[in-house]
């Protein structure tokens, strides 16, 4: 069955809430239910506190590397409205009867909502021997969860859409619900290995319990969506396959939530994949190759705080308290990642081959 | 005896039945064909894929990141080539995860020419695969090795690529595989029928398990002159040699690597040592060729204990194998020039 629904597209012109729905104070909280989708206010704010965090964590990486602590920054800010939600969506655990996570270099407000301490990312963007994602040896934003199903992170853009095949494959003959959830960017969407996945996983009879997303931020580097793409929608080529696909607008968390909810809820019962893009902001540009300076373009972190004040979901002092309270949880991780050991330059033999076995032909 | 194809054949049954293998997959290695050199034949978990190699590795991969085992096959090593970058990450893995992922997983593919098979079903793939570190990779030269070899490549954490000689895959080996029974028995067995197959089934013998460690040489033939180390199609090629070059009144000892990484030093650098010369010989081509390595390394280490520079011998550096014997042949080392090269080290004096 292929299905599109496409959402207001622009990400500057999120949706308000109607005013009419917040007349009264005293109804506001009664109310906001219905106009959050029917989100409870407990998840509201759940998912908002985890979006400042996710946020703050971003924004202390990248002081980190302006203030020469770190040799690169790549990270997520504009896509904690859909990544925070995908992070409380997932069935967290290891191996093939828990959801597999192959995640682009964006995942913070993911891994944030599935319960990623601060500290983890500061220590990999400080390439410490502390950081358990890599050892030190890979960029921010690059981690590694296997306890979680959280496979490697690497800096080719489309290289997870193949892989995700295979933990998709094993999933949908040992499992009844667990999936597999594959992300990228839309300039990664042109690269063979997207196309892959599409053939792939709509094999007749083999269709594979796959969640593909596209975090389409309209960019590749400095390069436009709109002068590379042909398809008004990425989305779109999944029809071609009789993929059940959908665009939905990544910018507003509660739209993210109820969608991917109700999409990952389709891949557990049906077994088969779905394509999902989600239009999304790219608020720090792509990476401190390009500056990490803000951006004018829509803050979903900022609009939702605005709307959940708006319907008296929280409290402007509260949010204050929270952005403080989260910005010196960050402070205090980097004073403490400051003074952890840097790996050793013996380690850089370790894990060679599983196991301890000697990689080192100089030992053979 | 068993040919290649078929000792391929009888382990990756060994390892459905005994090794927790679920998938062997690629294209045209289900039915009805069981893979385009047979070596698929028959196999209960054996599928079709489409025709993408870039599918191929990344679901061996993620196969792998469940902790299952399985075998994909690339059909012609030829093809390999825009998978290198997934090749990569396959290798770097376990090490840029800090140790949190292995991919245990086997990548077979046939390597070299031999069958007349031009430009696009002749590369080699060796000296490639020794610049992809974190895999184990090994090729066999016997069925008996490529049986032992693929067990072990199954059962290994890592990710192993198994290169075939496609050449030697329909060849007979010299001696019974651990439980083979006899020749036509076997072929009736095992061997799918021609023509229609749909209610096929093998019948498979009752194979034993057997291994040929990884990372272990094998002594072919021992001699006191001259150190002849080589691997896959050419280890037939020298074993003919040397086999001349006895009745001519010369030691030579013929070792096959049958693991190019990581590869077995101890071995080559005694032998090395005893005969004070060495002649590395592979049909992968010559500039940055591994056997440089391994020449490098014999220079390196054992240079005052040499009675002559060590020698290398691979494939013409070109573009590609050319269809006519006369240039294939001209492409590859072939016995001529082998002993000639051979003839001139053991005729040197320091």
């Amino acid at each position: 069955m292929a299905r599109t629904q496409t959402s207001s597209r622009s990400k500057k012109k999120v949706p308000k809430p109607p005013k009419k729905s917040v007349p009264q104070k005293k109804s506001k909280l009664s109310s906001a239910k219905n106009v959050f989708g029917g989100l409870s206010l407990d998840q509201l704010r759940h998912m908002y506190e985890l979006m400042v965090k996710s946020r703050v964590l971003e924004e202390r990486l990248i002081k980190i590397y302006k203030a020469g602590g770190a040799y690169f920054w790549i990270g997520a800010p504009g896509e904690e409205a859909f990544g925070v939600p995908l992070g409380l969506l997932v069935d967290k655990g290891q191996g093939p009867n828990h959801d597999y996570l192959h995640l682009h270099y964006r995942g913070t407000p993911t891994l944030m909502a599935m319960g990623m301490p601060m500290i983890d990312s500061i220590r990999l963007i400080m390439n410490k021997a502390t950081d358990t994602s890599t050892g030190g040896r890979n960029f921010s934003n690059h981690y590694c969860y296997p306890a979680w199903n959280v496979v490697p992170v690497s800096s080719p853009i489309e290289v997870q859409y193949a892989q995700a095949l295979g933990t998709a494959h094993v999933q949908k003959r040992l499992s009844k619900k667990s999936l597999t959830v594959v992300t990228g960017g839309d300039a990664g969407s042109a690269e063979g290995d997207f196309a892959s996945c599409l053939i792939w996983s709509s094999r007749p009879g083999n269709e594979l319990p796959l969640l593909i997303t596209v975090q389409n931020n309209r960019w590749g580097i400095s390069t436009s969506y709109d002068t590379q793409h042909g398809e008004k929608n990425v989305a779109d080529r999944g029809k071609a396959f009789g993929i059940r696909t959908c665009v939905i607008n990544g910018n507003d968390p509660v739209e993210s939530y109820l969608r991917l909810a109700e999409e990952m809820d389709y891949i557990r019962k049906n077994r088969k994949p779905v394509l999902l893009e989600a239009q999304v902001s790219r608020l720090f540009g792509h990476s401190s190759a390009s500056g990490a300076n803000p951006v004018d373009e829509l803050d979903p972190v900022r609009e939702f705080e605005q709307r959940l004040l708006r319907a008296g979901v929280i409290k402007s002092d509260a949010a204050k308290e929270l952005w403080k309270n989260s910005e010196e949880e960050a402070r205090l991780a980097q004073e403490q990642v400051k003074s952890e050991p840097a790996p050793e330059s013996s380690s850089v033999w370790d894990h060679f081959y599983a196991e301890g076995e000697n990689g080192d032909w100089r030992k053979f | 005896m068993a040919n290649m194809a078929q000792a391929v054949r009888m382990a990756l049954h060994y390892g459905e039945e005994h090794l927790g293998v679920r998938d062997i997959f690629g294209q045209d290695v289900g039915a009805p064909l069981g893979g385009v050199f047979t070596a698929t034949q028959g196999l209960k978990y054996a599928w079709n894929t489409p025709l993408d190699e870039r599918g191929i590795v990344g679901m061996a991969m993620g196969i792998a990141m469940t902790g299952e085992r399985c075998v994909a096959e690339i059909q012609f090593c030829d093809y390999i080539f825009n998978t290198i970058d997934l090749l990569k990450i396959a290798g770097n893995t376990h090490w840029v995860s800090n140790g949190n992922y292995s991919l245990p997983f086997v990548l077979k593919t046939p390597v070299g020419a031999g069958i007349r098979g031009s430009i696009y079903h002749s590369h080699s793939f060796d000296a490639w695969a020794s610049r992809l570190p974190g895999w184990k990779v090994v090729m066999p030269s016997t069925p008996v090795d490529a049986y032992g070899l693929m067990i072990s490549a199954i059962e290994d954490p890592n990710p192993v690529l198994f290169l075939e000689p496609k050449a030697l895959l329909r060849v007979k080996g010299q001696e019974l595989l651990p439980g083979e029974p006899a020749e036509k028995d076997l072929k009736a067995m095992i061997d799918a029928p021609i023509g229609d197959r749909r209610h096929w089934k093998p019948k498979w013998p009752k194979i034993e398990e057997f291994r040929v460690p990884i990372g272990e040489a094998k002594i072919v033939r021992e001699g006191t002159e001259l150190t002849l180390v080589t691997y896959g199609r050419h280890v037939t090629f020298c074993g003919q040699v040397v086999e001349e070059l006895e009745k001519e009144g010369h030691s030579v000892e013929l070792i096959d690597l049958r693991t190019i990484y990581p590869y077995d030093w101890k071995t080559l650098k005694a032998s090395i040592r005893k005969t004070r010369k060495v002649l590395f010989v592979n049909e992968d081509t010559e500039v940055t060729n591994f056997a440089e390595h391994l020449s490098y390394r014999a220079t390196q280490e054992l240079f005052y204990e040499l009675d002559a520079a060590p020698e290398v011998m691979a494939g013409k550096n070109l573009p590609g194998i050319g269809l006519h014997p006369n240039l294939e042949d001209a492409s590859v080392p072939q016995n001529a020039d082998i002993k000639e090269t051979a003839l001139r080290l053991l005729r040197e004096r320091p």
